[in-house]
C-alpha cells in the first residue's frame, strides 16, 4: 500500500504532478489548468511584477554580496554589502510565494481528483484568510523585526570578515572578504591581545560582582522588610524602590557628578572630614569600585520588587511544617525560601546578567570607559561594549569592533541557552 | 540562655530598622543633593551648597523662558516618541503574541527561539548599519526614524511576555466564540485584548518610558538640537562644561524624574506581576 503510494508519487501524467509542475515553470499556470483562473492571473501577475520590480536590484545585491564591488570609488562596498542582504529578505518572501504557488497548484489538483468542486470567489478568499491568518497577524512585526534587529547584526557578523577600517573604507577603497584574519589579530597583535583580556577579564568580574550584589542585596532586603515585625512596610517599601523609578540616566549622571573629585559631594563634603581624597575618576580601581557600587543602588529595587511580589506567593504550611520540625531559620531559608523563590525568578535574574553584561549605559556615562590605559586602545573601565562603541563611532575600527561584537554574541548565547531550559512558558510549548 | 527571646527578637528588629535607615539615607542622599543643587544660584559647581543660603528657581525659569533653551522642544520630542512608541508597541506585538500564542503556522517553534536569542542583544550591535538603513531611507535625524527603531528593537522581548500571558488565558474562552461564530480578529478583539490589559498596560508603560531613559539610539540617530529627545538633550547639556551646567541640569533632569518615578511607584505592582507572569508563569 505504501509503495502504491510512493509509486502514485512519482507518476508524472498525475493530475497533482502535472499542476505542480506546470506552476513550478510558470506561476499560476498550474492553478489554470486547475481551472482556477482568478488565482491563476493573480500568481502570475504577481510573479511577474516581483521579478521586473526586483530582478535588477536581487541581481546587483547578490553580485555584491560575494564580491563587495570590483571598481573601487564607483562601487561602494558597504552599499553594497547592506543591498547584498536586503536583496536575501526581498528573495526570501520571493521563494515563499513561489512554493506557496507550487504547493497550492498541487492541493487544488487533489481536491479535484477527490471529486471536490472548485469553491466560489467568495469561499476561495474566506479559506485564504483562514490559513493564512496567523501570517497575516504577524507579518508587520516581522517585518520591521528583520530590517531593525536581524538585518543590521547580520550586517555587523559579516564586518568582522571584512577589512573595514579607517585607513581602508569606502568610497575610496573597496573592502575584501578576509575570512578569520580579524580573529587572529585579536589574539595575535600585542595591542590587540593586551586591551581585549583585559577588556573580557574586567567584563565578566562586572557583570558577576555587580550583579550579584544587587541580587543578595535585594534579596536580603525582600527578607528583612517581610519580616512579620516590621511595620509601614508600605512606605519602606516605596521608598526601597525609588532608585528604580528615576531613568537611570539621570541618576549615573547624578553619580558621575557626586564622585568628580574636584567639585563632587563625595569627596568634598564627606571624605574630606576624614582627610581623605580617592581618586574616583582617574585611578582604574577606584573607578570600578565606583561603578559597581552604583550598579548596586541602581539595580536592587528591581530583585527586591521581584522577590517582595514572590515571597508573599510562599505556602506559609511549607514553614508551618517546618516548625513542627524543629527547622532552624536559616534551614527554613535554605530549603524552602530560596528554592521557591528562584525557581519562579531564574529566568528573570539570568536576564539580568546578560544586561548587565551589556549594560553601555552606566560605563560610558559615569566616565565614558576612563581613565585612559598606557598601551591599550580601550579606557580603564571599558566593558566589550563600551569598547565596541568606542572602536566603532571613535576610531572607526569596524572590522575589529564586529569581531568583538561576535564574540560578545557567543557569550550572550550561554545566557540564552539557560533561558531556553529555565523559562516554564518555554516548556510548556514543548508540549502542543 | 542569657537573654530571654523578646529581648532578642527587640535587638534583632532594631538592627533590621537601622540597617533600613542606612539604605533610606543611600538612596535619598543622591537625589536630595540634585534637588538642592537645581536650587542653588549660579551655575559654577565649585560654590554649590548642600543647603543653599538663598535658594532660588533660576534655573528652572531658564529651562522654560530662555531663547537658548531648547528643554521644551526636548520635551515635546519625548511626548511625541513615547506616544507613538507605546501605541505602535502595544497593537504590534499583540498581534505577534496572538499568532503565537492560538495558531500553527511554519516557522512557530524557531520564531520563538528567535525572540528569546533577539531580545538579550542590545540594539548597539546593530548600530552601523541601523545608521546606514536609516541614511539610505532618508530618515536619520528624523523622530520617525527613531520610533521605528523602537517599535522594531522592543518586539521579541515584548511579544515573548505577552504571548506568555495570553497562554494563561483559558482557550475554551476563544474556542466557545469561534462556536459562536466570531471571526479571528473578533475573538483577538473582544476576548484576548480585554483580558490582556493588565500586560498590554505594563507593555505600554515600559515602551512609553524608553524613549526618556535611552540615550544612545538618540545620539546616533539624531543631529540637530531640535530634534534631540529629553535624555540625548540633557547629556550633551553637561557633556560640553560638566561644572558649569550642572545646576541647571539638575532642574531639567527632576523635571523629568518626577514624572516618570510617581507613575512608576503608581504603578510598580502591576510592573511586576506583569512581568512574573509574563515571563515565569509555570
Amino acid at each position: 500500500m505504501a509503495k502504491d503510494d510512493k509509486k502514485a508519487a512519482f507518476d508524472i501524467k498525475q493530475p497533482r504532478n502535472i499542476a505542480a509542475l506546470l506552476s513550478v515553470f510558470v506561476p499560476g499556470l498550474g492553478q489554470m489548468y486547475n481551472r482556477r483562473f482568478i488565482k491563476g492571473i493573480l500568481l502570475f501577475v504577481i510573479a511577474v511584477s516581483f521579478l521586473m520590480a526586483f530582478w535588477d536590484y536581487i541581481d546587483i545585491g547578490v553580485w555584491g554580496l560575494f564580491t563587495l564591488g570590483t571598481i573601487p570609488r564607483e562601487h561602494h562596498s558597504i552599499q553594497l554589502l547592506i543591498q547584498g542582504f536586503i536583496s536575501l529578505v526581498v528573495l526570501f518572501f520571493g521563494i515563499a510565494i513561489y512554493i506557496y504557488n507550487v504547493k497550492d497548484a498541487r492541493n487544488d489538483a487533489i481536491a479535484r481528483e477527490a471529486g471536490r468542486p472548485n469553491p466560489t470567489f467568495f469561499k476561495a478568499m474566506q479559506d485564504f484568510y483562514d490559513r493564512g491568518f496567523p501570517y497575516f497577524m504577524i507579518l508587520p512585526g516581522f517585518i520591521m523585526l528583520i530590517f531593525v534587529v536581524v538585518l543590521p547584526l547580520a550586517f555587523m557578523v559579516s564586518l568582522a570578515f571584512t577589512n573595514y577600517n579607517q585607513y581602508n573604507s569606502p568610497p575610496r577603497k573597496l573592502l575584501d572578504w578576509v575570512g578569520f584574519d580579524n580573529f587572529v589579530n585579536l589574539v595575535n597583535v600585542d595591542i590587540w591581545q593586551d586591551t581585549f583580556l583585559n577588556v573580557f577579564t574586567w567584563t565578566i568580574v562586572w557583570t558577576v560582582v555587580a550583579t550579584t550584589l544587587q541580587i543578595v542585596l535585594g534579596l536580603f532586603l525582600a527578607l528583612l522588610v517581610n519580616d512579620k515585625r516590621i511595620k509601614f512596610k508600605r512606605t519602606i517599601r516605596t521608598v526601597l524602590i525609588l532608585p528604580w523609578a528615576v531613568p537611570a540616566f539621570v541618576s549615573i549622571l547624578i553619580f558621575s557628578a557626586l564622585f568628580n573629585p574636584t567639585f563632587g559631594a563625595i569627596n568634598r563634603d564627606i571624605l574630606s572630614q576624614f582627610g581623605m581624597m580617592i581618586p574616583w575618576l582617574s585611578d582604574p580601581f577606584w573607578a570600578k569600585i565606583a561603578l559597581i557600587m552604583i550598579q548596586t543602588w541602581l539595580g536592587f529595587p528591581f530583585v527586591f520588587a521581584l522577590f517582595t511580589g514572590v515571597l508573599q506567593s510562599v505556602p506559609a504550611d511549607m514553614y508551618e511544617a517546618a516548625d513542627v520540625d524543629g527547622g532552624t531559620r536559616f534551614q527554613k531559608f535554605r530549603f524552602i525560601t530560596l528554592p521557591h523563590i528562584l525557581f519562579a525568578t531564574a529566568p528573570l535574574l539570568i536576564m539580568q546578567y546578560a544586561q548587565n553584561f551589556n549594560n553601555f549605559n552606566i560605563i560610558y556615562l559615569f566616565n565614558e570607559g576612563n581613565p585612559a590605559v598606557r598601551g591599550q586602545s580601550a579606557g580603564g573601565t571599558d566593558i566589550l561594549i563600551s569598547w565596541v562603541y568606542k572602536l566603532t563611532f571613535e576610531t572607526n575600527n569596524y572590522n575589529m569592533a564586529a569581531a568583538i561584537t561576535i564574540i560578545m554574541g557567543l557569550v550572550i548565547s550561554i545566557f540564552a541557552f539557560y533561558q531556553f531550559r529555565k523559562t516554564a512558558a518555554f516548556k510548556e510549548e514543548g508540549r502542543y | 540562655m542569657a537573654m530571654n527571646k523578646k529581648t532578642k527578637s527587640r535587638i534583632e528588629v532594631t538592627f533590621i530598622y537601622l540597617f533600613l535607615a542606612v539604605m533610606f539615607v543611600l538612596i535619598a542622599y543622591p537625589l536630595l543633593w540634585t534637588v538642592m543643587m537645581s536650587i542653588n544660584p549660579g551655575t559654577n559647581m565649585l560654590v554649590t551648597k548642600m543647603l543653599p543660603e538663598n535658594p532660588t528657581l533660576e534655573h528652572y525659569k531658564w529651562l522654560f523662558t530662555d531663547p537658548r533653551s531648547d528643554y521644551v522642544i526636548w520635551y515635546k520630542n519625548s511626548l511625541l516618541v513615547a506616544f507613538a512608541n507605546a501605541i505602535g508597541s502595544v497593537i504590534l506585538t499583540s498581534l505577534v503574541a496572538y499568532a503565537f500564542s492560538r495558531y500553527k503556522f511554519i516557522g512557530k517553534k524557531y520564531g520563538l527561539y528567535m525572540f528569546l536569542l533577539l531580545q538579550m542583544f542590545p540594539a548597539l550591535m546593530g548600530m552601523v548599519a541601523l545608521y546606514i538603513l536609516l541614511s539610505t531611507i532618508g530618515l536619520i535625524d528624523s523622530l520617525v526614524g527613531l520610533t521605528l527603531i523602537y517599535l522594531g528593537g522592543q518586539i521579541p522581548f515584548n511579544a515573548w511576555l505577552v504571548k506568555g500571558y495570553f497562554d494563561t488565558i483559558p482557550k475554551e474562552l476563544d474556542e466557545a466564540a469561534k462556536m459562536d461564530g466570531a471571526g479571528h480578529l473578533k475573538i483577538f478583539w473582544t476576548i484576548m485584548l480585554p483580558l490582556a490589559k493588565p500586560i498590554l498596560a505594563v507593555v505600554a508603560l515600559f515602551n512609553f518610558m524608553a524613549p526618556f531613559m535611552d540615550f544612545l539610539l538618540p545620539r546616533i540617530v539624531l543631529t540637530s538640537p531640535e530634534k534631540y529627545t529629553l535624555a540625548l538633550g540633557l547629556f550633551n547639556f553637561i557633556n560640553d562644561q560638566f561644572s558649569n551646567n550642572f545646576t541647571r541640569f539638575s532642574a531639567g533632569a527632576i523635571l523629568i524624574a518626577v514624572p516618570i518615578a510617581l507613575v512608576f511607584l503608581l504603578l510598580q505592582r502591576y510592573l511586576i506581576s506583569g512581568l512574573t507572569s509574563g515571563a515565569t508563569k509555570g
